[in-house]
């Protein structure tokens, strides 16, 4: 599974990608993060605001800093 | 009479005001008639209001808001042509979460989008303009028709520079990037009303935690206005008479950057101290329409020349308001 963060690296981009480690360790997934921190690398996904949460290149939230339990429901769904 | 007391008491908390001044004179022992008393009176009134204030309005602002993300109102704004287009662009700005960080990723959105630049640019400029906590404090600190007015030049600001960009084909100068972004189309996810409050809950926490260094210095400003700066030296350069008033007041304020919560107590100061009406409000439209950051920001998708003309046409804009302000104030106070 491939987990990118998207967002210029803001404080929210720097909390989500914490709370997705969180959320990985919780259910024990394999996945491989990348932060994708060129705005037209982010436009490219169709986002405007940040951060967002890319799974196997499928936005799946944008805008809010997920917190570790939906992010562990998000990562169940797509698996 | 109902609406009277509840303005009073929950908008203008006239009951805090009577607190302070109990603390003030009882508690420390000054008098507010005096110098010290009355700044220490003022600045732990307005900063406690203004924290009050911008808590519960970002609160529900933030859910109203978040039924417009942006990349829904880019998906409104994309079935619109002409001025219906700049002024619904204008309308949007005043209800789609906005953070000078943000209008990068925005302006290249709506562009790659297929949105005029001019209907960007009335967003551009209504967006940190006019928001609805901005006019509920206006109320708070002025009065009603005060915060109207406020709303509705703003917004005519916002529609009249769009259209402007828009009939002068500046396109040309937009960075040609901007345009080669092919962008799809993602659906906003739908929200419970539990993650909808949970949302308003963080915004509100980001938000104080940005902007209340802003807020202790606007009101360190206005309560030295208020208390310490003669009121001579504040008329000889900003009084009523004065022809250069709003055009000082309006060039101080374009670089500035400050958040509107941050200004508004600098303006409640000035005309406390006979400052024009018009004068303040220039002053506080320059300081949170244009200012150097988010201009050195719009640069990396703009040309110099375009980037100009922006800031040329909101300044002047900016400038005929204060002055008709000034001219017709006394029909609004």
């Amino acid at each position: 599974m491939i987990i990118k963060i998207l967002g210029s690296g803001c404080k929210n981009c720097v909390s989500l990608a914490e709370n997705t480690k969180v959320a990985l360790e919780e259910t024990g997934v394999a996945a491989e993060v990348i932060k994708v921190t060129d705005i037209q690398d982010i436009i490219a996904y169709g986002v405007m605001s940040t951060p967002a949460l890319v799974i196997d290149e499928k936005v799946v939230s944008f805008g809010k800093v997920l917190k570790p339990k939906e992010i562990v429901k998000l990562l169940e769904t797509a698996r | 009479m109902v609406f009277e007391w509840l303005n009073n008491q929950l908008l203008r908390m006239e009951w805090l005001s009577n607190l302070v001044k109990l603390l003030v004179e009882n508690v420390l022992g000054l008098s507010i008639q005096d110098r010290w008393g009355g700044g220490l009176h003022f600045f732990i009134y307005d900063v406690l209001k203004i924290f009050i204030l911008l808590s519960v309005l970002i609160f529900l602002i933030s859910y109203v808001q978040s039924y417009f993300p942006p990349e829904r109102t880019k998906k409104i704004l994309g079935r619109f042509n002409g001025i219906s287009g700049n002024i619904l662009g204008a309308l949007l700005g005043t209800v789609t979460p906005f953070c000078s960080c943000s209008s990068i990723p925005l302006f290249i959105g709506f562009t790659s989008a297929g949105l005029p630049i001019g209907v960007t640019f009335s967003f551009l400029i209504s967006s940190p303009l006019v928001d609805l906590a901005s006019v509920l404090l206006l109320a708070s600190i002025f009065n009603w028709t005060i915060a109207i007015a406020y709303v509705i030049v703003g917004l005519i600001l916002a529609v009249i520079g769009g259209t402007v960009i828009s009939k002068a084909k500046l396109e040309k100068y937009v960075e040609p990037f901007v345009f080669s972004n092919k962008m799809p189309e993602i659906e906003p996810e739908r929200l419970t009303t539990r993650e909808r409050l949970d949302l308003a809950k963080d915004q509100v926490r980001d938000i104080v935690r940005r902007v209340w260094v802003y807020i202790l210095i606007g009101v360190g400003i206005g309560a030295a206005i208020h208390n310490f700066i003669p009121e001579n030296i504040i008329s000889l350069l900003l009084g009523q008479d004065k022809w250069y008033s709003v055009l000082l007041a309006t060039f101080v304020g374009v670089p500035m950057y400050a958040d509107i919560f941050g200004t508004l107590p600098i303006a409640e100061a000035l005309v406390a101290k006979g400052v024009g009406l018009g004068t303040a409000l220039s002053f506080m439209m320059a300081v949170t329409a244009l200012s150097l950051p988010s201009l050195i920001m719009l640069k990396k998708v703009v040309k110099m020349k375009l980037l100009v003309i922006f800031a040329g046409i909101v300044t002047i804009g900016i400038l005929i308001i204060g002055y008709t302000f000034n001219a017709l104030g006394y029909l609004l106070m």
